[in-house]
């Protein structure tokens, strides 16, 4: 009896397994074109795939990169980050030395020299209709592209309790900064008001108060989509719905790691996260991990079911590494920015090989 | 008898020639309660010069319409009996126009007020007042719903559906964003812009052509166009394969000592499109007989020829299309924009018209050019096939000339200078500025850059030009004109006194940052605290000629003395600086004295490090946010 029941179980978890998004990994080095292997940031814009890398932006468009550096106006050779104005086509491109802003083949750029953004260290940005948010390593910013009007955000007008913003997220009703070493900033755009959630236990290394608060300070990714927030933090996510918080370990978890470098969700629930251990999905229920195995370093695809058992589901592609930057989607396929090159997961519909 | 009325000189159909008619004609029986309003507009106008600036015939060829920028309407124009048909009043300052393809609406764009004017074409009645960005100048229509405006001020392109009204979109265009043209199909639609991108100080000026996608409604290609700045009316040929754009190449980084060598601007044509296979820019001029400030542009529907107009020179250039063609692909093309020899080539007439041609538009089957002469308020028609004036209409206006438009007249002719090459106008474009830093006295290359100074209510804020050496107006426009700018002769006695009189009324633009109530928004009125304060944020005190107020003093900011802040450069023959007005001072990047800070931020982050130029280093980011913020509203 005990048996048929295990078998049951194993075989559920199989077909649940089946559920989870599978893919066939295709991954772009220098060796075709990128700049460099280093890629903090993808972009998806339609057919064309933008890609942030250590030394300089590509573009892939028609089977080939295009490469832009700082002799083509860019900021600077590391790009941190990207975000597309799906109404424009704008892409504003975060750098380590300034805002650049590509549109139809030419570069702006915005600096601390320039402009009114707060420190030339951008690590994030955001599109909002006409406004730009913006996360640096002096504040946010706010940049409102009709009336080029720049609004900095700090300790002084906000309750940031560090300065060193790392990400940010924004809807037509909120907008959520990942402060690093100071949790998550919410802005309310009817009220116009600010406020800051914070680990509640205080503590850097342990976790007193799980659910009951921001899993960590030092945030790295925020993502804020179906009025559902996910933060990223170098100590575990956190998902909260507006009144209740719940956190998400590796020992209770299918994060690969708790070492959370950015945080991508489709629907408030289905939800992508990039770690140093590998890239993860949640829909809710499920884990899935993707990535070349630690240490075999073979494509592995590893499946958390709802009670915890893990399986190996057979794959023969995987991600380009397992440290993991930036995600995006293009319909249902996937792009991984990695440390050592960008990864397109093709996904594996029922019936594909 | 208000403006309604027109004479026309020349041939007008019927032998009606000098016959004044009422420019109602027809419509005055048919719709009186229009008339009445025609006349109201028409009296309401009557004592401002009509100024047409755009053109745009109906897609049957039976009306012409034209903006008339200086009384705020458009008239009607009966093409057939070459007679003033109808007018409305549309918001202030109108530049730009467009027509519906079924020709029953037109769009107008309010410069100054930012909107967009609907009218019912039939009825010549305002339908609905749309929104704009900021100076809203050229507009073009895609043929199905969506109106495409260039906006100058916001250097941007407003998309506005026409269904809801509202605008969907705004698309990032280059500085002074003023002009747009649709191809034929409405497919594509092509953006020029008046004022040179921001570039390295002292390099060549760059501008583009940016190239919308009327599908997916976004900018796919910008076309750029190296060593110009000063980019006109653009127009592509029906076939959608050739397209040809209006430009200034001017030569800012030399002396202008070398203006006898044909060394001040080059007055061009962009040529791009499938038929070049990129983009070239050809010479409009000949030796000693510049073309001076190239504006309206039209191409012939069976591309057979092209029409320029020269609206400092007051002439249309005719160009064959396949020299031009020619010319454009040879493999001599790119070495041929400073050739003087080159237009010979292709341009095969340039045809006297009115004052300060602006726009043109062509008919239909080619046979007859439209020219909207700004300063004679008058329309030019030109016969094709004679290559010559057939008629101009009368646009009205009063009867005699004041002083300020006699001094208007000289402004924008280059008839003063050598070759009549260029006039004030080639660097205050549309009475402004270009946005260029020049190399103006024969002092050596390089010796005392200056920016392009704004032109806007400053009668009372002497001494002028940037040392601060020329007392009034009539020093600065007089004989120092003749001596540093035209080379051939300066404007004075009467002349200059119209001039000054002119330049002295150019009025203040509005400026968009200030509250129409004049309430400050909390960043401006930190800022103005920031403008206005005495003391540095530790309390210790600010000399007096360290606080902005006190230079920038007065109704328009400037105690009118010379200073050094600072920002004297060692190719700068006194680092004393006459003190700018600041009114409208958001228009007018560049800054500093030479051109040399590109936004308002730099005048601070790179030029003032030992806070001579006001105290601002113990200012943080956002502070000084808030006092730029403060700037924008003055």
């Amino acid at each position: 009896m005990r048996a048929t029941i295990i078998a049951a179980f194993l075989a559920a978890s199989a077909l649940f397994a089946q559920d989870l998004p599978r893919f066939r990994w295709e991954n772009f080095t220098t060796a075709n074109g990128l700049p460099d292997n280093r890629v903090y940031s993808v972009c998806v814009d339609g057919g064309r795939i933008w890609a942030g890398t250590d030394n300089g932006l590509a573009l892939y468009e028609n089977g080939k990169w295009r490469v832009f550096t700082t002799a083509d106006g860019l900021a600077h050779r590391a790009v941190l980050y990207l975000a597309l104005d799906k109404k424009t086509h704008t892409l504003w491109i975060a750098t380590m030395g300034g805002l650049s802003r590509y549109s139809a083949g030419r570069i702006d750029t915005f600096t601390q020299l320039n402009s009114g953004l707060p420190n030339d260290v951008v690590y994030g940005v955001t599109v909002q209709g006409d406004l730009v948010w913006v996360a640096t390593a002096a504040g946010g910013a706010r940049f409102d592209t009709r009336t080029s009007q720049w609004s900095i955000f700090n300790e002084r007008n906000t309750p940031m309790q560090e300065i060193w913003t790392y990400n940010v997220s924004a809807a037509e009703d909120k907008v959520y900064y990942a402060v690093w070493g100071g949790g998550v900033l919410e802005y309310d755009v009817q009220t116009e008001r600010w406020k800051d959630y914070s680990d509640p236990d205080g503590e850097t290394e342990i976790v007193l108060h799980k659910d009951e608060g921001l899993i960590h300070e030092v945030t790295t990714s925020v993502s804020y989509v179906n009025k559902i927030l996910w933060a990223a933090t170098y100590f575990g996510a956190s998902r909260y719905d507006g009144r209740y918080w719940r956190n998400f370990l590796d020992k209770d978890s299918g994060l690969p790691s708790n070492f959370l470098n950015q945080v991508k969700s489709v629907d408030g629930t289905r939800t992508w996260f990039s770690t140093d251990k590998g890239l993860a999905y949640y829909d809710g229920v499920q884990w899935a991990t993707y990535r070349p195995a630690l240490d075999t370093h073979a494509p592995e695809m590893l499946v958390r079911d709802a009670a915890g058992v893990v399986t190996h589901v057979p794959v023969t592609t995987a991600p380009a590494f397992h440290y993991t930057f930036g995600i995006d989607f293009q319909n249902d396929d996937i792009w991984v920015a990695t440390a050592k090159g960008l990864s397109h997961g093709i996904r594996i519909k029922p019936g594909d090989k | 008898m208000g403006t309604g009325m027109q004479v026309a000189r020349g041939f007008t159909p019927g032998g009606e020639n000098a016959r004044p008619q009422t420019g109602v004609g027809k419509l005055k029986h048919a719709l009186p309660i229009l008339a009445c309003l025609v006349f109201a507009s028409a009296a309401a106008a009557q004592s401002r010069y009509p100024s047409p600036d755009d053109l745009v015939l109906s897609p049957d060829g039976t009306r012409l319409y034209a903006v008339l920028s200086g009384t705020g309407e458009v008239v009607a124009i009966d093409t057939a009996k070459r007679a003033i048909a109808g007018r409305v009043a549309v918001g202030k300052v109108p530049r730009g126009i467009a027509v519906t393809p079924d020709g029953a609406r037109l769009y107008v764009t309010n410069s100054w007020a930012d909107t967009v004017s609907e009218i019912d074409a039939a009825a010549m009645q305002p339908l609905r007042t749309l929104p704009a960005g900021f100076e809203p100048t050229g507009i073009a229509f895609d043929g199905r719903g969506t109106l495409y405006v260039a906006n100058r001020l916001s250097d941007d392109v407003a998309v506005v559906d026409l269904a809801s009204g509202a605008i969907t979109r705004r698309l990032i265009a280059a500085h002074g964003a003023s002009y747009a043209a649709a191809s034929a199909d409405g497919s594509r639609i092509y953006v020029t812009h008046i004022y040179p991108m921001v570039g390295q100080f002292r390099t060549p000026p760059r501008s583009e052509i940016a190239e919308i996608d009327a599908r997916t409604q976004i900018v796919i290609n910008r076309i750029s166009l190296p060593d110009a700045a000063g980019v006109f009316h653009v127009a592509i040929s029906r076939d959608g394969r050739l397209g040809l754009a209006a430009l200034l190449r001017p030569r800012n980084l030399v002396p202008l000592a070398h203006v006898e060598h044909g060394w001040a601007f080059g007055d061009s044509l962009a040529v791009f499109g499938e038929d070049i296979g990129g983009v070239v820019q050809l010479p409009l001029d000949a030796i000693e007989d510049y073309f001076s400030l190239p504006f309206g542009v039209a191409i012939a529907p069976d591309k057979k020829r092209a029409y320029v107009s020269a609206s400092g020179s007051n002439e249309v250039a005719v160009l064959d299309l396949a020299r031009l063609v020619a010319a454009a692909r040879s493999p001599q093309a790119a070495r041929m924009a400073n050739d003087l020899s080159a237009a010979s080539h292709y341009v095969i007439a340039r045809i006297p018209v009115g004052r300060n041609p602006r726009n043109i538009a062509l008919s239909a089957d080619g046979a007859t050019l439209w020219v909207a002469n700004r300063l004679d308020d008058t329309i030019s028609i030109i016969d094709t096939a004679r290559l010559a004036v057939s008629g101009t209409i009368a646009l009205g206006g009063p009867a005699t000339l004041t002083a300020e438009r006699r001094g208007e007249r000289l402004f924008y002719s280059s008839a003063v200078a050598f070759g009549h090459s260029f006039g004030c106008a080639n660097c205050h474009l549309d009475s402004t500025f270009d946005g260029l830093n020049w190399d103006l006295e024969p002092d050596g290359f390089g010796i005392d850059i200056v920016d392009n100074r704004a032109l806007e209510d400053i009668a009372d804020t002497s001494p002028f030009k940037w040392n601060g050496q020329n007392p009034d107006l009539q020093t600065e426009c007089g004989p120092r004109t003749e001596r540093y700018f035209f080379r051939s002769q300066g404007i004075r006695g009467d002349d200059l006194e119209d001039l000054v009189s002119y330049i002295k009324a150019i009025p203040l633009r509005p400026n968009r940052y200030r509250a129409p109530d004049g309430e400050l928004t909390p960043a401006q009125e930190r800022g103005k605290a920031i403008f206005l304060r005495t003391n540095r944020k530790d309390g210790t005190p600010i000399p007096e000629g360290l606080q902005c107020f006190v230079c920038h003093s007065g109704k328009y900011y400037t105690n009118q003395l010379v200073a050094d802040v600072g920002t004297g450069k060692p190719t700068d023959r006194s680092p004393l600086i006459d003190t700018p007005e600041l009114t409208n001072v958001v228009n007018s990047a560049p800054y500093l004295h030479d051109g040399s800070a590109h936004t308002f931020e730099e005048i601070w982050t790179i030029f003032n490090p030992k806070d001579q130029h006001g105290v601002t280093n113990d200012l943080a980011k956002d502070e000084l946010n808030d006092l730029i913020e403060y700037l924008k509203t003055l």
